[in-house]
């Protein structure tokens, strides 16, 4: 008999292979990666991604995690083709399922959330930074569906929306948690200001966790609104996309 | 391992002689933070030295305006891969808070303490000498609060994390103490030249 070898530390890279591709929106896909590591993510934490070309030139980039310990020994990152990305680029065009990718992880604890940390839950997301919230609610629905959630998401239109069918159906189908989807470049054009906030906070009570992730203008409008709603500062926790 | 397909977008070499490991350029100046900024008020603010939980001196927004002035101008490099070239501070050196408190760095090492209470650890080694600045100007004006402002630490030779932000004092410690990010995994020292992202890199 052979003992196992000892797992890696989280901060070595490892290779993981792409398992799954799919298209979420227009602008983003999903991508399911075999790690060692699949189940002891926190929802909200991300990884790290270094690409190698054949002269050895790498980029690495940060990318938040949208499954919550799901049993299928893969993660799901969920990434935006930015203009002009040098990584993003390349997981739009490229990447298909069999190709390794180096990575390494789960990283941070600031922004994450457990059962442990109860609720209620408020979430509040602009574009992609729906994603690392996404694993909040999964984890949520998995282990604590009786802890108290809302979501409030900002999205340009709902076909940019991520994830929406799989949002509308927890909506609808999980006691306890709610949804407030904001739309800002079509229907009622609204973003994310003191009413949303006041709405989502009248279903939900006073939040004991209050995360914000989204780009920067969004973050910093969206923190002012909770700040001013009368949330304890300490109780927010932000994380902002871009750059 | 070379990854399939990707062939990557490589700067041009006078930037990539500039850029640390696993690094690239931006022309934003992207906003990092774990909460809200916290509200700070310049009637009250206060930058304070202390030796473990004991005062050794304070200083009020005018006192600390009165300080003699530094600038610094270069690159900084976030852990979070961006690095932003040519940026041009100004604020009271290190040394400068030294001699105005008319001591000498009781210890080799201290905490950086923000309003937010955020804190992060820094050899006092890489502070004197001009290397490090509580700065309170960012391109010619006082620092947005968004980056950091009023007084933000400057220590540009370090992941910009180590820079703590709406600094209100340095705790001198004993030893080398983690702070925030440094007890969630993060590197005791922070060399963007020797990618220290992460404990045991």
């Amino acid at each position: 008999m052979t003992e196992p070898p000892p797992p890696l530390p989280w901060t070595a890279w490892r290779e993981a292979t792409i398992t799954a591709v799919a298209p979420i929106t227009p602008r983003v896909k999903s991508f399911r990666l075999a790690v060692d590591f699949a189940d002891s993510v926190r929802a909200g934490q991300h990884v790290d991604v270094r690409l190698t070309a054949e002269d050895g030139y790498q980029a690495q980039r940060s990318y938040s995690i949208a499954s919550a310990p799901d049993g299928s020994g893969t993660i799901e990152l969920m990434i935006e083709a930015l203009p002009g990305g040098e990584v993003s680029g390349f997981f739009a065009e490229v990447a298909a399922v069999g190709d390794a990718i180096e990575l390494r992880g789960p990283i941070g604890g600031a922004f994450v959330w457990g059962p442990e940390d109860g609720g209620p839950l408020l979430l509040v997301g602009g574009g992609s930074g729906i994603v690392p919230l996404l694993a909040m609610l999964r984890l949520r629905a998995r282990v604590a569906p009786e802890i108290p959630c809302r979501l409030i998401y900002a999205v340009r239109t709902r076909a940019e929306a991520i994830a929406l069918a799989e949002l509308e159906a927890r909506a609808r189908d999980e006691p306890g948690f709610g949804l407030s989807l904001l739309t800002t470049r079509e229907g009622a054009a609204r973003r994310i200001d003191a009413d949303a906030v006041a709405g989502a906070l009248a279903g939900l009570g006073d939040p004991a966790r209050v995360f914000v992730c989204g780009s920067n203008p969004f973050v910093a409008a969206a923190s002012e609104l909770l700040l001013a709603a009368g949330i304890a500062p300490a109780r927010i926790r932000t994380e902002r996309f871009g750059g | 391992m070379a990854t399939r397909g990707f062939t990557g977008r490589r700067p041009p070499e006078t930037t990539r002689e500039r850029l640390p490991p696993g690094q690239h350029l931006t022309d934003d100046f992207p906003v990092l933070q774990i909460g809200p900024n916290p509200p700070v008020d310049l009637a009250t603010w206060r930058f304070t030295l202390r030796e473990g939980a004991r005062p050794i001196r304070s200083w009020t927004w005018d006192e600390f305006g009165a300080l003699p002035r530094t600038r610094w101008g270069g690159d900084i490099h976030c852990v979070t891969k961006w690095s932003k070239f040519d940026t041009a501070w100004e604020g009271v050196s290190f040394d400068d808070l030294m001699a105005a408190a008319g001591i000498a760095a009781p210890t080799d090492f201290l905490l950086a303490e923000g309003y937010d209470d955020y804190t992060t650890n820094v050899p006092v080694a890489d502070l004197v000498g001009g290397k490090g600045m509580v700065a309170t100007h960012y391109d010619g004006r006082p620092i947005p609060p968004d980056h950091g402002g009023p007084a933000r630490l400057l220590v540009p030779h370090l992941y910009f994390w180590k820079s703590a932000k709406w600094v209100k004092g340095l705790r001198f410690t004993q030893k080398d103490e983690a702070g925030f990010w440094e007890l969630r995994g993060y590197h005791m020292y922070g060399d963007p030249w020797r990618e220290q992202r992460f404990d045991g890199d």
